[in-house]
């Protein structure tokens, strides 16, 4: 074969390109979708409660997953520091995933029951006063700002048809759930939840 | 994984690096001789010739050498679905060896260490070197990277323990954590604002610091009630409800009337996380020698 045919048929090479460029993503990407590893969750693991939810969302909204992972690689400098490595099997319910690519801050995905809810809400009111050398910026409106418990039911009805198991009376309560609380409190309790569902020793 | 994600995954591998294996030989040129070198493409622009020349030999066989490559790399790693490579490589494994290496290589240190009694490991000078880095990457963040802890979080340099200082009482505290728990207005939850004030300056009075000493003086029968069951009558507190001393001048939270006003109208829950679950016997054994020393 000429390299100048493809070349000179542009139809042709938009199919030879399509092939290249999708191999990848068919062996390595395509085939996890229909893995058990990564498809059944780990022992005891649980739905987000509507609070630890509605904290997750502030935990986006916050962009918090910009400077701390939530992913400990199998490493022992890793898993001395922050306890075992992190397992498909925990994240089935993270849509979408926070695992993040980047730690200006620790890894978070095993931090609760690390510290106490007074730590975490000293902490995120003035990071300063607990840990002088810390950079991360203060979050004190999460002090002052209640949750917004409008969407909590509908974003759980979203998260049950894309397969987690929420029950239609989970659903319901959520909304009274949160009304009313912090959004600090939304955000400890899911700080708090955070990687307990396997624990072991370092 | 199933055999037909295995086989799809070893037909898309194989196929591609056979695929580049192909189109490298199929596109190659075939001047091979002199004679047929500076040829050009036949076209021209403005004058402009392009020669068509072959790969060199060099970087030719650079391409074929990557596809070799894979092929070894595939042999010898998991990469081909169910295919485990030659050398039983994964990711797990490699963590389980890195950790029996340590284990080899500290495990020792730590056995002996965890067998030894705390006031006797707070004096081995090698083991406080472990202590402190424990110590920085577990506690700091509370109790501060110098053990002087924060307002809510104590200090530990000092000689006053909200739930006891000596060995054993250490060690609890690491193993299974501590829950200090202040209820609002004490066990009096029907406190007046004029009670609560006078209870305040009654706590001011320990120290000397009183606003009102009337206040501080009707104090007192607020206090017997609302207080002395975990602080005592003498307000000197009780370690084993971690109830702290209100007579010296050591305050886990603000001493001034208005902190101490807030701590009595909203009460205080202050919680040490239980080390058990996150670090070895051993671990703690060396940090509870490396607390103990801050102080003695």
């Amino acid at each position: 074969m000429k390299h100048e045919i493809v070349e000179k048929n542009l139809g042709l090479m938009i199919v030879l390109i399509v092939l290249t460029i999708s191999g990848g993503f068919l062996a390595e990407v395509v085939p996890l979708f229909f893995l058990k590893e990564t498809n059944e969750p780990v022992e005891g693991l649980e739905p987000l409660s509507a609070l630890e939810l509605e904290g997750r969302d502030i935990y986006i909204r916050e962009g918090c997953h910009v400077c701390h992972t939530q992913q400990i690689r199998p490493f022992r400098a890793e898993t001395e520091r922050y306890g075992h490595y992190s397992v498909a099997g925990e994240f089935v319910y993270d849509r979408p995933f926070l695992w993040g690519s980047k730690r200006t801050g620790p890894d978070l995905a095993r931090v609760g029951g690390r510290y106490s809810d007074a730590w975490q809400r000293q902490h995120l009111y003035d990071p300063r006063s607990v840990v002088p050398e810390s950079n991360m910026p203060a979050f004190p409106w999460l002090f002052e700002d209640r949750v917004d418990h409008s969407k909590t039911a509908a974003k759980m009805e979203t998260l049950q048809t894309l397969g987690v198991p929420y029950t239609d009376e989970q659903i319901a309560e959520a909304s009274a759930q949160v009304e009313g609380k912090f959004e600090i409190e939304a955000l400890v309790a899911y700080l708090q939840q955070l990687g307990t569902v396997i624990s072991d020793k370092r | 994984m199933s055999t037909f994600w295995s086989i799809w995954i070893s037909v898309i591998v194989l196929g591609t690096v056979f695929g580049c294996w192909w189109l490298l030989w199929a596109t190659r040129k075939s001047q091979t001789t002199d004679t047929e070198t500076d040829r050009t493409m036949g076209h021209s622009f403005d004058g402009i010739e392009e020669y068509d020349n072959p790969l060199p030999k060099w970087w030719f066989y650079l391409f074929l050498a990557t596809c070799v490559f894979a092929l070894g790399y595939l042999a010898l790693y998991p990469g081909l679905g169910n295919w485990k490579g030659l050398l039983g490589w994964t990711a797990v494994n490699q963590w389980e060896a890195e950790v029996a290496e340590a284990e080899e290589k500290y495990g020792p240190i730590y056995a002996q260490y965890g067998q030894t009694p705390v006031p006797e490991l707070a004096e081995n000078s090698d083991a406080m070197k472990i202590g402190q880095r424990l110590f920085a990457n577990n506690c700091a963040v509370c109790h501060g990277s110098a053990a002087r802890g924060q307002v809510g979080f104590p200090n530990l340099t000092d000689d006053d323990w909200l739930w006891g200082g000596t060995p054993e009482a250490i060690l609890e505290t690491l193993h299974n954590g501590r829950m200090g728990n202040m209820p609002a207005k004490g066990t009096m939850p029907s406190m007046t604002n004029e009670q609560v004030d006078q209870v305040v300056n009654y706590v001011l009075s320990f120290s000397g610091r009183e606003k009102d000493a009337e206040a501080a003086k009707a104090g007192e029968q607020v206090f017997a009630q609302a207080c002395v069951a975990c602080h005592g009558p003498e307000g000197k507190g009780m370690q084993a409800l971690g109830a702290p001393n209100l007579t010296d001048n050591t305050w886990l939270y603000g001493s001034t009337y208005e902190w101490i006003k807030e701590t009595v109208m909203n009460g205080r829950q202050n919680q040490m996380p239980a080390q058990d679950r996150l670090l070895s016997d051993d671990q703690i054994q060396i940090l509870a020698a490396y607390v103990y020393s801050l102080s003695n």
